[in-house]
């Protein structure tokens, strides 16, 4: 039997006042009308306690824009899990913060999207940088241990240093800088953020250098943009080995991508048991271990490291799943990666970003 | 990378961690932002002593009421571990 999961990414809704054109939640968004309810939601985290879920990360779109929230952190908190709110800010005020922390909120992830008001609200499509200032305050005000979370990208990499200050003066304890996953919304705007490799090379040694300065004070957990590398992230830590994911509808995903593997059939919390659909279901076993995986990575020792890379990946750039993650400079199709590199790191003619929206 | 603990060092749980048992793994946890650690006996009685007013010394002291053999060292080495996953700071 699979090891019991560690925590529950719950997406409580995908709509979100912010429309962030590397947004990783898929293109097709889950509309309003087809989310869970609350009596659901309240299933589902009994469900995840009980599979073993120690950590309920209230996520979305926007987890604000459910007006049951507070009974939600309540249930989560009720189960002995830790609760964590992962928010845009927009619409934390100081009475909803202080009630969500009285019942019972750990930790709250609130994003950055770049250090200045200009740059942010570019990036987020609104005016939201001065509303975040705000959402920190309060947070720090209340006591609420604070991570900043910034998405990396060619627009903000050169402001990394500006970054940095500003999660430090938000008063953040953790800081993580994560380059762009592309799926979703990013894969889509991929030629509009894909940073070059003079970016990365100029942010490495400032991220290294507040790394040793902040020690003890704030963490910096940065996460290397994958095309850029030799070998590929260790997705998930495996697939179906720690966490969960359920979306808006309902749907349950051993990633949060996962949606984008059009050959996996999704289970849904409306049909069948997380109990179930964690331990028995196809998707879920798909690529469990290493049985799955086929050369260069069955014989390769770095599967014990990286799992082979990202399976969704995988599918978007070689249409396979189950092929070696082509970053990997292993894979065969390694080339792939880097035509886009060539093409889409500097294009000619640089599209305009593709905007997180509802259709 | 491991920090050196010294034997008067105070450690204390750090604010947004919460400790508590898991019906599920019929084991002590120690709840963070990212992360879960599951604990070992020993390991739960250290951070259930990791209260902001014990030095090292002192935990290892109670401890060897509770087991035999019990090495200042190995608990000062166990918080430095704790302290290396921002579960518990250090005063002094």
């Amino acid at each position: 039997m699979a090891e019991a999961p560690f925590g529950l990414l719950a997406e409580l809704t995908h709509r979100c006042p912010l429309q962030c054109g590397y947004c990783s939640n898929p293109v097709e968004l889950v509309r309003r009308d087809a989310e869970l309810d609350t009596e659901s939601w309240r299933r589902v985290f009994d469900q995840a306690r009980s599979l073993g879920a120690l950590q309920i990360h209230l996520s979305g779109g926007e987890p604000l824009l459910r007006p049951d929230l507070p009974e939600l952190v309540t249930h989560a908190n009720s189960l002995g899990c830790y609760v964590n709110l992962v928010t845009s800010g927009v619409g934390l005020s100081r009475e909803r913060l202080r009630e969500l922390a009285s019942r019972g909120v750990d930790h709250v992830q609130l994003s950055l999207q770049d250090a200045t008001r200009a740059g942010n609200d570019r990036i987020a499509g609104i005016k939201a940088f001065d509303r975040k200032v705000q959402a920190a305050a309060h947070i720090r005000e209340e006591g609420l241990p604070l991570t900043v979370n910034t998405v990396l990208h060619r627009q903000n990499l050169d402001n990394i240093a500006g970054i940095i200050a500003m999660a430090e003066e938000m008063g953040a304890e953790r800081l993580e800088l994560a380059n762009t996953q592309y799926y979703g919304w990013a894969l889509r705007n991929r030629a509009v953020l894909l940073p070059t490799r003079e970016q990365l090379a100029h942010a490495d040694p400032i991220v290294a250098a507040a790394q040793e300065r902040l020690r003890g004070r704030m963490e910096i957990v940065y996460v290397i943009a994958d095309y850029h590398e030799a070998h590929p992230k260790p997705c998930m830590y495996g697939w179906g080995a720690r966490q969960l994911t359920v979306a808006p509808n309902g749907d349950v995903l051993p990633c949060p991508a996962a949606t984008v593997i059009s050959s996996l059939k999704i289970e849904n919390v409306r049909e069948s048991s997380l109990h179930d659909i964690w331990h028995n279901s196809p998707s879920f076993n798909a690529f469990r271990g290493f049985e799955w995986m086929r050369d260069p990575c069955r014989s390769c020792p770095r599967k014990e490291i990286d799992f082979g890379g990202c399976r969704c990946q995988a599918f978007q750039l070689t249409g396979d799943a189950a092929n070696t993650d082509p970053v990997c400079t292993l894979s065969p199709e390694r080339s792939t990666v880097d035509l886009i590199l060539e093409t889409e790191m500097a294009p000619a003619e640089v599209p305009a970003m593709a905007m997180r929206k509802m259709s | 990378m491991t920090t050196v603990v010294a034997l008067d060092a105070v450690p204390r749980i750090r604010r947004g961690v919460k400790c508590t048992y898991d019906q599920i793994r019929e084991a002590h946890v120690v709840l963070f932002p990212e992360g879960v650690l599951v604990l070992n006996e020993t390991a739960a009685s250290v951070v259930s002593l990791c209260d902001g007013v014990r030095s090292v010394g002192d935990i290892a002291l109670a401890l060897g009421d509770l087991y035999a053999g019990v090495q200042p060292e190995d608990v000062a080495e166990l918080v430095a571990r704790l302290v290396g996953r921002r579960v518990v700071d250090v005063d002094g």
